[in-house]
């Protein structure tokens, strides 16, 4: 496959090679499509296009079956996510505990559907598995931070704490 | 070896499929993913059957016969498992029978008959428009059962790897390639999908609503376009003197296989650009002639440059449609006749 | 500190000798203290890390800096309790530890031998129990897998080999053929304790009986059930046992090559595991030439990525190979034709977790614990309506009674005990008539629940037996691979009458179609998690039947939870303060100010703000 070099900023070229490096390291035999897409989903964020079409023409494995292992993984998307993954899990333990209040609490505050990303692509919210940390339920994951004993009440001040902990860093910019 | 089968003492070969030695001794056991050529993959759960001593139910087409083995294949609950398991495909989607093309010739249609079912049970969800991009294939998703039997055909018998499944659970569905509409895919459209599915879901485009299947007569032929000699059947409306749909034969050597041009170019038959009589062109106009002045005419032209130029500025081309017996005819009168080895084909592969 | 290339047994128990003395359990030696502080990853979440460093720079301003370290262990497992953290030398425990905390700890204990009180364990009647031993959480397990969890820093090689680590690989690499160790799991009466409970050494000698040059050994570390976190804590808190367990079934079966298989979400024990891998491979106890014999094995990790099919040992393998985690019908057995179409033998991290110890002290040691049948111990995960939640280890055959009111403590806030839901997804609810059975494999089976990988969810009367299975349904339906119809169609149908059921609208008859349903699903699918997906209904309407009819036909959810069958009603506390109007998403709530305000019951959507929102418990949810 060609690359449009002209149409990629320095940042996506240098992922890209990052990938490629990763690729050539790779071989179809033994299974290497599944780690390619893992390397792509956390190099890019999300799993863009033409990354599945890379990594479709570098292993040589059909487009068909890339996209079959893509989406059925709940892992991988194919939509910029935003910078902030919210995670709420909906894990035995949290449920009876009252994950779900949790939930739609995020999601008429956020205003989301599950899978949903803010306009200002700062927050995806996801649903999430059992996260192991049943002690402490009800938990959310931001990103890789584990919030434990959330209430629907400190869902507020969360979403609070992280637009501004934004927008701090963005006057330091 | 010997297995029991309902009571009865059969002599199957080993290596075989509960499935392949009951179909092999004519008794019925109703599957809907298995087909002889894709094998048995054990997803639509409707060959379940009981052996004696395993685990609850198995499926007929993923486990092999064994010495002795103790086979049931009908009971009232496998017949139950059965009618639940049909019953659910048939509510996950809209089959209509009555305007279905594969009407007659579904297989999800035969099993829910046999079990007696009427209706689907469940609430059935919102309806999705087919997928007509392509020129020769409808593909109706609400018609699918996700046996993937076109998906393994396509993958292991024709090699294309066009299709695959995408998503999960019920979301599942049959893609082409990343999910386009089959014009914008790589699909080279051999049909071997439609060829394969056991419902209405794919179809051919081109034989939409000019027959139903039991209207049609079935006449098999040798394919004509090229050197290979697919065997296929020509699905014929006798009273229209129209062919509405070809298929291959999966008895014959290309198990069913068709290329696009020999699935779906069978047009020409009944085109009205077809030479239905000998014509010559006088002063620059095509006319109609006799048979007798035609012939006569072409050996005279022949006669006279051959004369002239030696035999070597002679050459003929045989045909695919044509039978082997003219092709012969062909290169005798080329080599005896006119004395060269000028001799050529359109299926020279 | 890195370990030279470890070329023999005298090596090892040289080794083994030196780290034995400067052990962290026993302080570092005399002079020398060690807090052994938990991170695992709940005490992690709980602040450890935060808590370390504030105990950090207490230690170097009270000048304890070069006398105390600290060492961060695997998981305690009172994971609610966190962080915690355990003093070397004297055994006490300390829990709920905040940053504000350490100065005390400090100048308190460590320098004037007095303990904080404030931070202990509580017995009965709020007791301070400040010796680990003393503790009820503790004092009644019995630890196996979890034996060196919170006693060693995970990721050194030392250490485990000081708690006896790979003892039991050398035993075996010079003294015992691959048949003799099979022998010995069976003795030991080993069942897998990935949930079905198939006895190892069979799945061991299958696979020894393949024949073919190329085997492989899998370890499952996708541990998917909700609920259930002991493969994690392993993993973090010991991941030496599972490469030394998994290099010893490698031997067993004649295999050369292993991968875990470990899920995504646990990225702390992915790390961990690494680094465990690579130092054991730096130290000669994986690759080329093990111990100086002709044994060669070598371990690779996988990540999952987000698919709780694949637990299920052929999707596993099918997504080590690139695939869909669909799972492949069997036979053939993964024994026979597993990755890459080879033999391959896959048990999951607990059940590796126990073969160093059974190796090591002997299959009989291991079978002089538990029942007839099942023998040795099992993690429970407890959580859910109970106090102390968290990871403990028992012998199989252990009465629920025991592990819900004498380990933890018993229900939250005083409740009584309604069920108790074990096996995640695949398993069922026991309830309060059957507190007192052992629970074993078989036991367990006969009352519809399973043992499964151990996740044991308490519920109280605030849990609703139906919703609890539409939960389940939710999950299953979620996570179905579709590759067979009855799972895939199926779950889809049992959810949405399920969801019916809970919204007041089903009949009867929907009761009988989801037992069909569930009869069907269960025998028909393809693999273990449709065949067992319908136990989470089956059972709640073995035991509780008549939530669901009451749910049908008295539209009543007694547990308050279904929201369609709830009603809020403000009673005679309320003052008129408005709050609840203000907070009332749909303005269902009408009443002038400092008078009683009333719900209109045809705008509510039963989102329960009122209730949140209300100050002076006007608002009833009945």
């Amino acid at each position: 496959m060609t690359m449009d070099t002209n149409e990629r900023t320095s940042t996506e070229l240098e992922q890209l090679a990052t990938l490629n490096a990763m690729l050539a390291r790779t071989s179809r035999e033994e299974g290497g499509l599944i780690p390619a897409l893992q390397t792509a989903q956390n190099l890019f964020g999300y799993v863009p296009h033409f990354a599945l079409e890379h990594i479709s023409t570098s292993l040589r494995i059909p487009m068909a079956t890339v996209y079959g292992v893509v989406t059925f993984y709940h892992f991988f998307s194919m939509q910029p996510r935003g910078k902030y993954t919210i995670r709420i899990c909906l894990g035995t333990a949290c449920y009876v505990l009252g994950a779900q209040a949790v939930l739609d609490a995020f999601r008429e505050q956020l205003d989301l559907e599950v899978g949903g990303t803010t306009p200002d692509q700062l927050f995806t919210l996801e649903a999430g598995r059992c996260f192991g940390a049943c002690g402490l339920a009800p938990v959310i994951m931001v990103n890789d931070v584990i919030h434990q004993r959330v209430r629907p009440e400190a869902v507020a001040g969360l979403i609070q704490h992280y637009r501004e902990a934004e927008q701090h860093e963005g006057e330091l910019v | 070896m010997n297995i029991e089968l309902n009571g009865k003492i059969y002599e199957v070969e080993p290596g075989q499929t509960i499935l392949e030695a009951a179909r092999s001794h004519g008794v019925y056991i109703p599957t809907l993913c298995y087909h002889a050529k894709t094998g048995g993959v054990g997803k639509c759960r409707v060959c379940v059957v009981e052996v004696e001593g395993m685990r609850g139910i198995v499926t007929a087409c993923t486990v092999q016969v064994g010495e002795d083995m103790k086979i049931v294949t009908e009971s009232p609950s496998l017949r139950k498992h059965r009618k639940m398991v049909v019953d659910l495909l048939l509510s996950a989607g809209h089959h209509d029978c009555l305007s279905c093309a594969q009407c007659g010739n579904c297989e999800l249609q035969d099993v829910a008959y046999s079990l007696g079912l009427t209706h689907p049970s469940f609430p059935q969800p919102e309806r999705k428009p087919e997928d007509l991009s392509s020129e020769f294939l409808v593909f109706d998703e609400t018609k699918c059962i996700q046996c993937g039997r076109c998906i393994q055909g396509d993958n292991c018998t024709v090699i294309n790897d066009t299709l695959g499944f995408a998503y999960r659970g019920a979301d599942t569905k049959v893609s082409f390639d990343h999910d386009l509409p089959i014009g914008s895919s790589s699909c080279v459209q051999c049909g071997e999908c439609v060829q394969l599915c056991p419902t209405g879901a794919l179809t051919d485009k081109k034989a939409r609503g000019l027959g139903r299947n039991w209207e049609l007569e079935k006449v098999n032929t040798t394919c004509p376009y090229c050197g290979v000699g697919c065997q296929m059947t020509l699905h014929v409306d006798r009273k229209q003197n129209r062919i509405v749909r070809v298929t291959g034969r999966e008895d014959a050597f290309n198990e069913g296989m068709l290329c696009v041009k020999g699935r779906y170019g069978y047009d020409f038959p009944s085109s009205p650009k077809r030479l239905t009589h000998p014509m010559i062109r006088k002063n620059g106009v095509l006319e109609q002639v006799s048979w007798e002045e035609a012939l006569d005419y072409t050996a005279t032209r022949i006669k006279e440059i051959v004369d002239r130029d030696g035999p070597d500025v002679f050459s003929a081309f045989g045909s695919g449609r044509i039978t082997n017996e003219n092709n012969y005819a062909i290169q005798k009168f080329t080599r005896a006749v006119i004395g060269t080895n000028n001799v050529d084909h359109c299926a020279r592969t | 500190m890195n370990i030279e290339r470890i070329a023999s047994i005298s090596t090892l128990e040289n080794i083994r000798d030196k780290a034995r003395a400067s052990s962290p359990e026993n302080g570092k030696s005399e002079e020398q203290e060690a807090v052994l502080l938990c991170a695992g990853g709940g005490c992690i979440a709980s602040g450890a890390y935060a808590f370390k460093e504030a105990l950090q720079s207490a230690l170097n301003s009270q000048g304890l800096a070069d006398k105390v370290t600290i060492i961060e262990t695997g998981c305690l497992g009172p994971c609610a309790q966190g962080p915690v953290c355990v003093i070397g030398r004297d055994k006490t425990y300390y829990q709920g530890l905040q940053p504000t905390d350490a100065e005390e700890l400090v100048s308190s204990h460590l320098k004037g031998n007095q303990i904080v009180e404030r931070l202990t364990w509580k017995g009965e009647g709020e007791k301070p129990v400040p010796v680990l031993a003393d503790i009820e959480f503790f004092k009644r397990q019995t630890k196996i897998v979890l034996r060196n969890c919170g006693r060693i820093v995970p990721t050194s090689l030392q250490d485990y080999i000081a708690h006896d680590g790979y003892a039991g690989l050398a035993k075996a690499l010079t003294s015992m053929t691959p048949e003799q160790v099979i022998d010995e799991v069976r003795i030991s009466g080993l069942r897998g304790r990935g949930g079905a409970g198939f006895p190892t050494h069979i799945k061991w000698t299958f696979t020894r009986n393949s024949e073919d040059p190329q085997k492989y050994i899998l370890c499952n570390a996708d541990e998917g059930d909700p609920g259930a976190y002991m493969d994690r804590s392993v993993l973090e808190g010991d991941p030496h046992s599972i490469v030394e367990g998994m290099a010893l079934g490698a031997y067993a079966i004649g295999s050369s090559k292993g991968y875990v298989y470990v899920r995504a979400e646990y990225p702390l024990a992915i790390e961990r595991l690494q680094i465990a891998i690579d130092a054991a491979r730096q130290a000669g106890l994986l690759g080329k030439r093990i111990l100086d014999t002709d044994f060669c094995f070598d371990v690779e990790i996988r990540m999952g990525s987000g698919a709780f099919v694949c637990g299920e040992e052929t999707a596993l393998i099918n997504s080590i190979e690139g695939k869909r985690g669909e799972p492949r019908p069997r036979p053939p057995f993964p024994a026979v034709k597993g990755l890459w179409q080879k033999p391959s033998c896959l048990n999951n991290v607990e059940t590796f977790a126990n073969i160093p110890a059974i190796i090591h002290r002997g299959g009989a040691w291991y079978a002089g614990m538990g029942t007839e049948k099942s023998k040795g111990t099992k993690v429970f995960a407890l959580a859910g309506a109970i106090n102390v939640s968290g990871l403990v280890e028992v012998p199989i055959g252990a009465k629920l009674r025991e592990i819900i009111y004498d380990i933890g403590g018993g229900i939250k806030g005083g409740g009584v005990f309604k069920a108790a839901q074990m096996g995640g997804p695949s398993g069922g609810c026991i309830p309060a008539a059957h507190l007192d059975v052992g629970l074993d494999y078989e036991t367990l089976q006969s009352l519809g629940a399973i043992m499964g990988s151990g996740g044991m969810i308490v519920m109280d009367e605030h849990s609703c037996m139906v919703d609890v299975a539409r939960f389940f349904l939710e999950f299953t339906q979620d996570e179905s691979c579709g590759k067979c119809v009855p799972c895939r169609e199926g779950t889809k149908r049992m959810q949405a009458i399920l969801t019916k059921i809970c919204a007041g609208e089903a009949s009867m008859e929907d009761l009988d179609l989801l037992e069909d349903l569930a009869s069907t699903v269960k025998s028909t699918s393809l693999c273990g998690l449709g065949q067992t997906a319908p136990n989470p209904v089956l059972s709640t309407l073995m035991h509780f039947r008549d939530e669901y009819v009451e749910h049908i036909t008295d539209r009543k959810c007694r547990a308050h939870v279904c929201p369609a069958l709830v009603q809020f009603n403000i009673n005679d506390n309320c003052t008129g303060c408005t709050l609840c109007a203000r907070r009332c998403p749909v303005q269902a709530i009408s009443g002038e100010k400092k008078e009683k305000h009333v719900i209109d019951q045809s705008l509510c959507i039963k989102c329960g703000a009122c209730l949140l929102a209300c100050k002076f418990e006007a608002v009833d949810k009945q």
